[in-house]
């Protein structure tokens, strides 16, 4: 887009800010919504926007709009807000300029399907659903969306990004009298339309699942060991410790600074926990940030011990730490903040049968509802849980709450396992920013004490 | 606007055009010191087509495409839905104001200094607080044309402040917060501030609590973050018609206490939930959902209201960018005749509770609440002893408001749609969850 470009670079002129960025967006996306039988929802929509981000004096303007005339009165707007708000210095982690144009990785590119093929494949999932006994409604949410992101600013980057996302939710509820049960799963990719493809026995455990959990007790409230499943475990990953790991919490917080100092202890030598964006192929990966900032595989933990924290420019700088790559914004109506990426435990040596086999009572948790967290105190659902009874996988029981506090938890985590799983299917929400894609994952782990309530 | 109605109905059957454009600015401090101002401007257009009988859609913010808009939602109405329903014609509808010129007229400059009294207000009695506070106001501007003649549209304001503080000992954090929104503009912050510091005070110190059912009062707040979900849900048109309601066919049955009532409501003058009519056109009214503890009426937009034979209750919500879905628009539950200070004042040992961590990951369809106390305090003996932490309540709302010992006589605002009493309620489930050490 060389006129873009040209339009961009003029516009950055002479601004008088301490920094300045650009970010112009264009997109379309598609997306297939059935409830119960009947396919709900089907549209496509485009969409372009842009915004500008202003730096002076340590304080941010921001404007956000939907046409790209204009940019110059635009980039003004931003830094007289800036300048209004700016009362010391700013200060941001120093940054190679970057001038790249990234092609997109892409699989089986959903572009190249035609309406009728994604439909086609959600009918067959959900007639499979349907199929059986018992099942009173059933959901299917399709989306995928192609983006273009134009990012350039005021110390010379100019980089441009395809990104393709795909996303897909199956689940069936089952009822019986007042009861009512659910059951799904979500799965997602950047930009490979064929990992939704081939779920037809999957789409059909979903529906004998939710009947099944129909009849299943509930779990007597109260602390027990429990074992996580890799998905459930990557949630835990994600909302107990990775939010911790977000430095605009930290930076300005002198109190919360201690209680995240580097070197602390947060668990065994078993406990490793890595986030980046640079490992490739998955949900949260690219290439460079929404700041321009080459992404990266970071340790978080390593032996147990806090060795890192996630960046923006911003924070980086004010911490005196280098900066990480994580600076996202989900769409050019936000301004970026730090957010996770692809964010994991590194697998141990301990398989699933070690783990179970001297666990007299307890749970094993698996799958998620979803999870969130406000720093000290995490709550965390599963979809689907069992009895451990003398080291072995008991009874089905209906979902269960896992909550606790963060740091009593990661110290009671007394086995990683050695089966490591990405789940691909998350999104993230922060400061009003939802659904953005991360991944998130985890090896089977065991937490000697948590306490579990019945949903 | 009238460009792409035109265009539309040359290919389709019935069509309407939903179009929302909105600037808000809003003023924001970090940890006790002005960090952002920002100015966001969005507009987008949403077209939903009726073509041989099936529901075609498309969405754009890029005005120049009017062709694109059209042809996409030709494309998709072949696989959309059946349109069991017709488009309503221009109706006679309420006047309910909801545009306060005096909103986009406050300086930014007033708005940053509310935002300081806010934050100074707390760190005079309780330096040691993080704060985070924020004012913002924005205009938006609805309209809605479809093909059967109705053109209408109106303008909202919407002026909202936030307060919110963290404190930090060790690893032990406490959260609290209030905020306040009106479609006119919020004069004085001292009232929020008051609350936060009542909040702070209460806080001051933790107090024990074992697993067990006890009494326990759900303040607005906490009526708003925890039990609000799972109960309206089942009144929302869509779980009905898909029969995952637990309420489909017991209209006219007692669900709850029958001193409970509680009805949606978008006449009430400059709230930011109301409106003239609804995102289908259909004039607003007020429908009760709960009168008298007995289920009375579910919640439709044209679609829903069809596939259950019955008629729309003017509750259809939707962006530019999506179709339209029943949802609420202002909820008000009606009071009742004890104070809050009686409430505790009644209390042998119970909470009270305020915010909620993880709230709406349980099954909420069937009515079941689950949440963290993030923010609550112990109550003996009449007297509130302290802060509550390490503890999470469990149950089901059919079952807590059947379990109803009283209704507050002080209704609050939270946030733009809800107007709520405390609720005080007995036998609910009190898990303790380990911590200390």
């Amino acid at each position: 887009m060389p006129d873009l470009r040209d339009k961009i670079s003029q516009a950055l002129k002479g601004h008088g800010a301490d920094y300045v960025e650009v970010r112009i967006e264009e997109g379309e996306s598609t997306r297939l919504l059935y409830r119960g039988r009947e396919l709900e929802d089907v549209g496509m929509t485009t969409s372009l926007g842009g915004n500008v981000r202003a730096l002076v004096n340590g304080g941010w303007g921001f404007v956000s709009f939907n046409t790209i005339e204009g940019l110059g009165a635009r980039v003004e707007d931003a830094v007289r807000q800036a300048r209004i708000v700016g009362q010391e210095n700013s200060e941001l982690a120093g940054v190679e300029p970057v001038v790249d144009i990234v092609e997109p990785q892409l699989g089986k590119d959903p572009r190249n399907l035609t309406l009728a093929q994604k439909k086609g494949l959600m009918d067959e999932y959900n007639e499979v659903m349907w199929g059986v006994g018992g099942i009173q409604t059933t959901l299917i949410a399709y989306g995928d969306g192609h983006k273009k992101v134009v990012f350039a600013n005021s110390d010379g980057s100019y980089i441009e990004q395809q990104r393709v996302d795909v996303s897909l939710r199956l689940s069936a509820t089952a009822r019986d009298g007042s009861e009512v049960q659910q059951a799904g799963v979500s799965l997602g990719s950047s930009g490979d339309f064929s990992v939704v493809e081939g779920l037809h026995q999957e789409s059909r455990e979903i529906a004998e699942k939710a009947a099944s959990l129909l009849a299943a007790p509930k779990v007597q409230g109260g602390e027990y060991t429990v074992i996580l499943d890799p998905v459930l475990a990557g949630v835990f990953t994600h909302e107990a410790f990775g939010h911790l790991s977000e430095s605009d919490h930290v930076y300005e917080n002198d109190r919360l600074k201690e209680v995240m100092v580097l070197g602390r202890k947060f668990g065994g030598e078993h406990l490793n926990i890595v986030d980046g964006a640079a490992v490739p192929g998955l949900r949260g990966s690219y290439k460079y940030d929404d700041e321009g900032v080459p992404s990266t595989r970071s340790y978080l933990i390593k032996e147990g011990e806090l060795v890192g924290r996630l960046h923006s420019r911003e924070t980086a700088a004010k911490m005196g730490e280098a900066p990480s790559g994580n600076a996202r914004a989900i769409d050019f109506r936000f301004e970026p903040i730090v957010r996770m990426t692809n964010t994991f435990i590194e697998p141990g040596s301990t398989t699933f049968e070690e783990m179970i086999a001297d666990v007299k009572e307890g749970v094993y948790a698996c799958d998620w509802y979803g999870g969130m967290t406000s720093m000290e105190m995490f709550t965390f659902s599963a979809r689907e849980a069992y009895m451990i009874r003398d080291g072995k996988v008991a009874e089905l029981l209906r979902p269960v709450t896992l909550s606790g506090n963060v740091f009593e938890t990661l110290k009671n985590l007394d086995a990683v396992g050695n089966d490591l799983d990405m789940n691909q299917g998350g999104g993230c929400g922060k400061g009003g920013q939802s659904p953005l894609p991360v991944s998130n994952g985890s090896p089977h782990i065991r937490i000697a004490k948590c306490l579990v309530g019945g949903a | 606007m009238e460009e792409i109605l035109e265009a539309a109905r040359k290919v389709a059957d019935a069509a309407d055009l939903f179009w929302v454009e909105s600037r808000s600015t809003p003023v924001a401090f970090e940890t006790n010191r002005l960090k952002h101002l920002q100015t966001k401007e969005a507009r987008g257009v949403g077209l939903r087509i009726i073509k041989d009988g099936r529901i075609g859609f498309s969405a754009t913010n890029k005005v120049q495409d009017v062709e694109g808009l059209v042809s996409r939602a030709v494309e998709v109405a072949p696989y959309g839905a059946k349109a069991e329903f017709g488009l309503p014609s221009a109706m006679v509808h309420p006047e309910v104001p909801t545009f306060d010129p005096a909103v986009p007229q406050v300086p930014i400059e007033k708005m940053v200094e509310l935002s300081q009294e806010m934050v100074e207000g707390i760190l005079e009695g309780h330096p040691e607080v993080l704060c985070d506070a924020g004012a913002s106001q924005s205009v938006v501007k609805v309209r809605i044309m479809n093909s059967e003649g109705v053109d209408a549209s109106y303008e909202k304001t919407v002026f909202s402040l936030g307060l919110s503080g963290t404190l930090v000992r060790g690893t032990d954090m406490l959260f609290v917060g209030e905020g306040e929104s009106s479609c006119r503009p919020i004069e004085d912050a001292s009232d929020i501030v008051a609350r936060v510091m009542g909040q702070l005070d209460m806080a001051q110190r933790e107090a024990e609590v074992i697993t067990g059912k006890f009494p326990v009062v759900f303040t607005p707040d906490a009526v708003a973050g925890l039990l609000l979900s799972p109960l309206l849900v089942g009144f929302n048109g869509k779980t009905v018609v898909q029969g995952s309601s637990p309420l489909v066919g017991r209209l006219g049955e007692k669900v709850v206490d029958e001193r409970f009532s509680l009805y949606d409501d978008g006449t009430i003058a400059f709230r930011p939930g109301s409106r003239p009519w609804d995102d289908e056109g259909v004039p607003t009214r007020v429908t009760p959902l709960i009168d008298k503890g007995v289920a009375s009426s579910f919640i439709y937009d044209l679609k829903t209201a069809a596939q259950a034979g019955a008629e729309t209750t003017g509750n259809a919500a939707r962006g530019s960018g999506s179709l339209p879905s029943p949802s609420t628009s202002v909820i008000s539950i009606a009071e009742g005749d004890m104070s809050f200070d009686e409430m505790v004042a009644d209390m042998k040992e119970g909470l009270v509770v305020e915010r909620f961590l993880g709230a709406g990951q349980t099954n909420i369809l069937a009515g079941d609440y689950s949440g963290n106390v993030l923010l609550g305090y112990k109550v003996e003996n009449g007297q509130i002893v302290g802060r509550v932490k390490n503890s999470m309540l469990s149950g089901n709302v059919y079952e807590t408001l059947n379990n109803l010992i009283a209704i507050g006589s002080e209704a609050k605002w939270r946030g733009g749609s809800l107007r709520t009493p405390p609720l005080y309620c007995t036998d609910v489930s009190v898990a303790r969850t380990e911590g200390e050490g």
